[in-house]
């Protein structure tokens, strides 16, 4: 290739510009800070407070795990400080981003918050999400056994559908199996802080009493609030709870707003049932799987975000060939691996580099001359 | 007439290339696997002791009135500069530091202290100075179009006067150099550019030199001007200084890596069907370390390491010294020269190459097949024997032995 022709091509991509949280929220400040930074460019100020207080930026919205609190043998509740640009104006049952630092990196996963809202606005400035370690999961045990109060975290805003509306429904069933009842649980907190306990059918399944995470405060809840009934079925003795059997425990369930958390077999089936009965529109459900990268050498669809095109490739094709096949000007440079030319956010799904065969996780950006896809996948181009 | 076959050159087949690209992805899997918390932290550290030496170098020239106070903040606030610029941006946007995650301590994000905007930096030293490294008519950073670097280059009446003067412009604003070089300006006055991309890099290079200039020049001053023990001008000044201190730095490490002799030029014919081995081995044969202790490596961000780093641009800093002991052991096995020297010698030496070169050359006593700085595989057309394991010794007589044979020639 001629360099002239190179040179004229020449499509890098764009240095990504900090994003600061919270900037629309406080305009004056965001004002000074702009200000300010006219004498610290091209960093913010924000990026030399956060060496005196790591939460004093809001470049990336950070928090400090201020308490680790048992909750079951294998789970734990985080209390976190969050730091500048913070909104605690989240909606109960909503789940927030949290990176933690492993090994010198930085890894991410999503967990439904178990604080409400209302908290906040008492004067409590933290937020909490309760992690449960899973067998296969090194970050949930990391969570659960590793952190120690004081280290600092990375957080995403919160975000989510699988919300409490205000003012709540009359009648509510809510349908939880293990870690699922997370998300209820900030509901139930910001219900217990409206006074909006009215009527309210709780069944959660795990697999003995002492795995039920919360159970004393779930049972002081059944016990000072009449309009609170919780039904709490073991699992390992009374074996699973058969969804199209509901109407045994809850006559009225058709009537009730009902939200379910928990495996993905007992959603598909409170799907089913509940379609069945012709009322999947008073059904809310959150799924926590976790996507997983396919087997290795497997291949996806490609989608390209701002285009919406599409195209299937094999995993051996690099993505940035997969973009320009289907028209797309994608970044590149050297298209051997050396530049950085090419990085591009990885929204969803999961990438390979065909270097070294490391899998790169949604949330991080990669490199599109030498990654191929692992998987389906979302490419923010 | 520089190399134009790397393979011929280094006196190595198709096989001992293939192998010798095995041994140096090996070390970087080695290197990848054994990336970890040490080396974020040191890359945490880096940045914040340089943002804490930065801080206290403008404090400092609060006080620039007074001559002690002036030298000190000038110098720390130089140094903070060059600590920004090489161990830390330069390291940063080659991506060394991506696999942490850190989306503030990415080659994506990173934006540095000096007048030219990254993305620019990405196109022309990440992509086109170290795909093409030292390949004459791709690399730019071969004499940055104005300074006769190597004899491969024709001779033109201005590099009389312009080898020298241009070579200290070059040092003195080096971070303009660096900052214009993606503009074209030269294709910009021979109308020969694409007007429209122009006008974008035009706005995002002026953006970038905007704040730039304001902060050191207008912000900084009038901010210090407000202290009894300084003024506008006081200030305005030790800036100024600052920044040439790090340009000349700069320029001086930069020069070390592939203008001292040794360091090989390539002809466009080399990256035909180029593998990875050879590409590997262009990289080796065209850059060139300098001694150093640790002080001396911190202070040029590594690039001590030039030849490491060209290997493995993307591999973290902190790490060179240890791949370089490897890379060494690969040069002996091979029998491939592995250039170095003190610094001082190695940067008098490309002041040596360019002085002369200034001449056009009837004046000079080698040709471009076997000069200082360049060199072609006919320097060796005489020589036989080579290439192959000396059957006496049981060593390899590659590269290395076959140019000190042939230097053994010359006639002194």
């Amino acid at each position: 290739m001629a360099k002239n022709s190179i040179k004229v091509s020449a499509n890098v991509a764009d240095t990504v510009r900090p994003t600061i949280a919270g900037a629309d929220r406080r305009p004056g400040w965001h004002v000074l800070r702009r200000i300010v930074g006219q004498v610290t460019t091209p960093l913010l100020p924000d990026d030399y407070l956060k060496l005196a207080n790591p939460l004093w930026s809001a470049r990336e919205l950070r928090g400090r795990v201020v308490e680790v609190r048992r909750e079951t043998s294998d789970s734990a509740t985080l209390v976190i400080k969050p730091g500048w640009g913070f909104s605690f104006d989240y909606q109960p049952g909503q789940y927030v981003g949290i990176g933690v630092l492993i090994d010198g990196r930085w890894r991410w996963r999503s967990y439904s918050l178990t604080s409400t809202p209302e908290a906040s606005t008492t004067g409590a400035r933290t937020i909490s999400i309760t992690v449960k370690a899973m067998p296969e999961g090194f970050l949930s045990t990391h969570l659960v056994d590793g952190l120690r109060p004081g280290t600092v975290v990375r957080l995403a805003a919160p975000q989510g559908n699988f919300v409490m509306p205000e003012p709540a429904p009359a009648t509510v069933l809510f349908v939880t199996a293990g870690s699922g009842i997370t998300p209820v649980m900030s509901m139930l907190r910001t219900l217990v802080r409206r006074d909006q306990i009215t009527d309210i059918v709780h069944i959660h399944s795990a697999p003995t009493e002492s795995d039920v995470m919360f159970g004393p405060e779930l049972a002081t809840l059944h016990d000072e609030h009449p309009g609170y009934r919780l039904l709490v079925r073991s699992t390992r003795t009374e074996g699973r709870l058969d969804l199209s059997q509901i109407g045994d425990v809850v006559p009225d369930w058709r009537e009730r707003q009902a939200w379910a958390c928990g495996p993905e077999g007992m959603l598909n089936d409170a799907e089913r049932v509940w379609t069945a009965a012709g009322v999947v529109e008073n059904l809310h459900l959150e799924r926590f799987a976790v996507s997983r990268a396919a087997p290795h050498g497997a291949g996806g669809t490609v989608t390209f975000e701002r285009s919406g095109k599409e195209i299937a490739v094999d995993g051996a094709t690099p993505l940035m060939d997969a973009g320009e096949r289907v028209g797309i000007q994608m970044p590149f440079g050297c298209r051997m691996g050396i530049c950085q030319s090419c990085v591009v956010g990885l929204v969803d799904g999961h990438v390979r580099d065909l270097r070294t065969g490391v899998e790169h996780d949604p949330g991080t950006r990669i490199q599109t001359c030498v990654s191929a896809a692992s998987g389906d996948c979302v490419l923010d181009v | 007439m520089a190399v134009t076959d790397v393979p011929a050159f280094a006196h190595l087949t198709d096989a001992d290339v293939e192998n010798l690209a095995l041994e140096l992805d090996a070390i970087r899997q080695d290197i990848e696997d054994s990336r970890g918390e040490r080396d974020a932290r040191y890359i945490r550290r880096t940045i914040a002791a340089q943002r804490a030496l930065d801080v206290a170098g403008r404090v400092m020239l609060a006080a620039s009135s007074k001559r002690s106070a002036w030298w000190a903040g000038t110098i720390t606030l130089g140094v903070a500069k060059i600590i920004e610029n090489m161990e830390i941006g330069h390291n940063v946007m080659h991506g060394q530091w991506d696999w942490m995650n850190d989306p503030e301590i990415h080659s994506s994000s990173w934006e540095w202290d000096m007048s030219g905007a990254s993305k620019h930096w990405r196109f022309t030293h990440n992509f086109m100075h170290h795909k093409y490294t030292n390949i004459l008519g791709m690399d730019d950073d071969v004499g940055y179009g104005v300074i006769r670097v190597t004899r491969d280059a024709k001779w033109k009446p201005f590099n009389l006067y312009g080898n020298l003067l241009f070579n200290t412009l070059l040092a003195i604003g080096f971070e303009w150099g660096v900052g214009l070089q993606h503009l074209e300006l030269g294709k910009i006055f021979k109308g020969r550019d694409n007007r429209n991309a122009t006008l974008i890099r035009m706005r995002e290079f002026g953006v970038k030199a905007g704040h730039q200039l304001a902060k050191d020049y207008v912000v900084w001053p009038a901010l210090t001007s407000l202290s009894p023990g300084a003024t506008f001008k006081s200030t305005l000044k030790a800036n100024a200084v600052a920044n040439v201190i790090r340009n000349v730095w700069a320029n001086a490490v930069i020069f070390c890596g592939h203008f001292p002799d040794g360091a090989e030029k390539f002809t466009k014919t080399d990256m035909v069907g180029e593998s990875k081995g050879q590409w590997y081995l262009r990289q080796m044969l065209g850059s060139a370390n300098f001694d150093n202790g640790p002080a001396l490596a911190f202070m040029s961000g590594n690039l001590c390491h030039q030849i490491e780093h060209h290997l493995f641009p993307d591999l973290p800093s902190n790490r060179y010294a240890e791949i370089a002991v490897r890379v060494r052991a690969l040069c002996d096995k091979y029998d491939l020269p592995y250039t170095t020297g003190p610094f001082l010698v190695q940067y008098a030496k490309t002041w040596r190459t360019i002085a002369k070169l200034s001449l056009p050359d009837r004046f000079l006593k080698d040709t471009a097949d076997n000069a200082p700085e360049t060199r072609s595989e006919r320097m060796f057309t005489e020589l036989d024997g080579y290439g192959v394991t000396d059957p006496a010794t049981g060593r390899r007589r590659g590269l290395k032995t076959a140019i000190a044979t042939v230097r053994g020639w010359r006639p002194r």
